[in-house]
């Protein structure tokens, strides 16, 4: 019967420095698809690459050969030693890979839990598998049965709905203050991990025209680019500050960068139209006070966090009904895969007494040279009819329901009963 | 009558509820509530109007029940027009602590010379009535901004909180609120000056709620020229709702209680 087996690194195990190093671009997937189907011990394959995790999930007949292939090839491939990636390395086989691409795509493996991504991603990967042929029955099943497991835990519990991380709290709180955060102007102060994963959220929150300021202008610059914003001078973040409507801030700055005598000045200008502050460094870069003026809102680190931890308990609760909705999805997913290898057994039960039976038709109907062509027939469909009576009762057997734990020691004894491994 | 009130009592039991529980069918069946009721109350009103042949205004209860009815009536336009589903929390036991205390005051019309049935006079109050429920609401929403923004600041992501909606939707209701108010305040202000100029022969006459009502205009007026000029907004709209509400209240009762003046027949007891 053939493995399931996952071979990956995320944000859990692995630092940005080591994920960066193997991460794939869309073409790189299909290259990588070719070469990984080319090596003769994987089966088909299925390559997950997002900016937090590097996943191959492939199916195999010998797990370890397989496990080593896809470890040469990331190595040879990324050129990165692997003793470089190695202990970031997780491996599942079986159920548990099963649960654990299960997992992934409900969003419960996230660095934000239950953002709804994580499901277009793998969507992505799947399709660039089929499009490039890799993936084959058990994949494809497997796949299908991973979009159905995250839509149902997606409806059936709150994972989804909480604010579950900094970014996610920003984009409550702003929804709190504007309402919709469509068009609203974002200024990104600095960079950082968490600022740009917050940034990336009122984008996709349909949020407006993004600024970006930076002490070194040449990184605010490459950091624009990547939001599709516009780059501006770290002085000029005083006279921006008019137009803007959610600044994000996360500099090494040891001082307020921003301070109430800022604000006072503008709020005429801008007409009293909210301000929405996000202050994630430590040391802090805006000064509380500014939260005392009318319609400006100041956030820094721990007060994100206290709109998380409201939840936390909620969101633990829907984690576990999460996980019972993925554990089901698994042993169901077994026993296909199971009933799967009976079938290729059946198959070569009858190919067996099919080659028995025509060779000693030949046999038989060489001796009886004077038999008419009509009464040949009449001996051949005999043969035939034998066949189907005697594997009748063992077919419905090995097919019958129950025997889910047992059917593969079932599988394997009907196979040496019959010599069917051997040619 | 007695049945209408009930329905905004039960309104009212439905709309806490849903403060509680959050749950969206406690919401519609305070809606349907507050609809039933108003669809009763309009009955009455219309029944009271073609029995007499006036306007139910010639007492303190049933100026007050006109006052209720018209907002339950406002409240239910700007549920549909803004789906602000949570603002049923102030209007609908708004509604029914106006219909209690109308409840508890004496029927009998008091006796006057003046017959309430003239146009001018009929959209005088009505007009009047409709615009001042909408400055309830106006007072209201701005209670529920003042609220919302206490948690913000205060970062108390607690009851309230969760519930209330956001400050933008909040602003903009209130915004309206008071733009149809103030509308509808100067149209049954002008109203009033015509019927005035036809039965007494003079616009303006110095009485104590003309004075006040002038004052109410001016606060509004004041607050609209802010919002549109200098773009007043948030806290500061949401205060000088409250604060004009409160002379509203004064202009609609505590003239007649405590001045003198040609309008004291409405509140008559």
């Amino acid at each position: 019967m053939p493995d399931i087996v996952n071979v990956g690194l995320n944000h859990k195990t692995a630092p940005v420095e080591i994920r960066e190093c193997l991460a794939f671009s869309d073409p790189e997937v299909d290259v990588a698809l070719e070469r990984l189907q080319k090596c003769p011990v994987i089966d088909e394959v299925l390559l997950v690459s997002t900016c937090n995790r590097v996943e191959v999930l492939l199916t195999t007949e010998s797990a370890a050969a397989a496990i080593e292939a896809v470890k040469d090839f990331l190595s040879e491939y990324k050129q990165v030693a692997p003793e470089k990636f190695n202990a970031s390395l997780y491996i599942h086989s079986g159920d548990e890979a099963v649960g654990h691409i299960f997992r992934v795509a409900a969003s419960l493996d996230s660095m934000m839990v239950g953002e709804p991504q994580i499901l277009g991603q793998i969507k992505a990967a799947y399709q660039s598998a089929t499009r490039k042929k890799t993936s084959g029955v058990i994949l494809n099943r497997l796949m299908h049965r991973t979009f159905f497991v995250a839509k149902r835990v997606r409806s059936e519990t709150g994972i989804g709905d909480h604010a579950v991380s900094i970014s996610y709290a920003a984009v409550e709180l702003g929804r709190k203050i504007f309402g919709s955060l469509e068009g609203k102007k974002v200024l990104l102060i600095g960079a950082g991990e968490m600022a740009e994963l917050a940034v990336e959220h009122l984008i996709r929150n349909k949020a407006g025209d993004i600024f970006v300021a930076n002490r070194t202008f040449e990184r605010g610059v490459a950091l624009a680019r990547q939001f599709h914003g516009k780059p501006i001078r770290f002085e000029e973040i005083a006279e921006h500050l008019q137009q803007v409507d959610i600044i994000i801030s996360s500099t090494g700055s040891p001082g307020f960068i921003i301070g109430p005598e800022h604000i006072k000045g503008i709020m005429r200008g801008r007409r009293n139209r909210p301000l929405f502050f996000i202050d994630i460094a430590v040391p802090r870069n805006i000064d509380p006070e500014i939260n005392r003026l009318s319609n400006a809102y100041v956030y820094d680190i721990d007060d994100l966090k206290g709109v998380i931890e409201d939840n936390l308990e909620d969101r633990n609760r829907e984690a576990i009904k999460a996980e019972r909705i993925i554990a089901e999805a698994v042993i169901r997913f077994r026993q296909w895969l199971e009933s799967l290898s009976v079938v290729p057994t059946i198959v070569a039960l009858q190919k067996k007494l099919d080659g028995i039976a025509a060779a000693e038709l030949d046999k038989t109907l060489h001796a009886l040279n004077h038999l008419a062509e009509r009464d040949r027939e009449v001996v051949e469909r005999m043969t035939q009819s034998l066949i189907h009576k005697i594997l009748h009762d063992p077919i419905l057997w090995l097919k019958r329901e129950g025997h889910d734990n047992d059917r593969s020691a079932l599988l394997d004894i009907t196979r040496k009963l019959f010599k069917l491994d051997e040619p | 009558m007695a049945l209408t009130t009930l329905c905004y009592l039960l309104s009212t039991v439905a709309y806490i509820a849903y403060l509680f529980y959050q749950k969206d069918y406690f919401q519609r069946t305070g809606l349907y509530l507050l609809l039933a009721g108003f669809a009763l109350h309009t009955a009455a009103i219309a029944f009271a109007f073609i029995q007499s042949g006036q306007i139910p205004v010639r007492n303190l209860y049933e100026t007050l029940s006109i006052a209720g009815w018209a907002m339950a009536g406002v409240f239910v336009v700007f549920q549909f027009k803004f789906q602000l589903k949570i603002l049923g929390i102030y209007a609908a036991p708004l509604v029914s602590l106006i219909m209690i205390i109308a409840a508890r005051l004496p029927r009998e019309p008091a006796q006057t010379n003046t017959l309430f049935n003239s146009f001018w006079l009929v959209s005088h109050i009505v007009v009047i009535f409709t615009g001042e429920a909408a400055f309830a609401l106006a007072c209201g929403v701005g209670i529920l901004y003042l609220v919302q923004e206490r948690a913000l600041k205060t970062k108390n992501y607690g009851f309230f909180f969760r519930r209330l909606p956001d400050l933008e939707l909040l602003d903009t209701t209130g915004y309206a609120c008071i733009f149809v108010g103030f509308t509808l305040l100067t149209i049954g202000l002008v109203t009033g000056f015509v019927y005035a100029k036809s039965s007494w022969g003079r616009f303006w006459s110095w009485d104590p709620k003309e004075v006040w009502s002038g004052i109410s205009w001016l606060l509004y007026a004041v607050l609209l020229h802010g919002r549109l000029a200098l773009g007043w907004r948030g806290r500061k709209a949401a205060i000088m709702a409250i604060i004009g509400f409160v002379i509203l209240i004064f202009t609609f009762l505590g003239v007649n209680f405590l001045l003198q003046g040609h309008h004291g027949e409405f509140t008559r007891q």
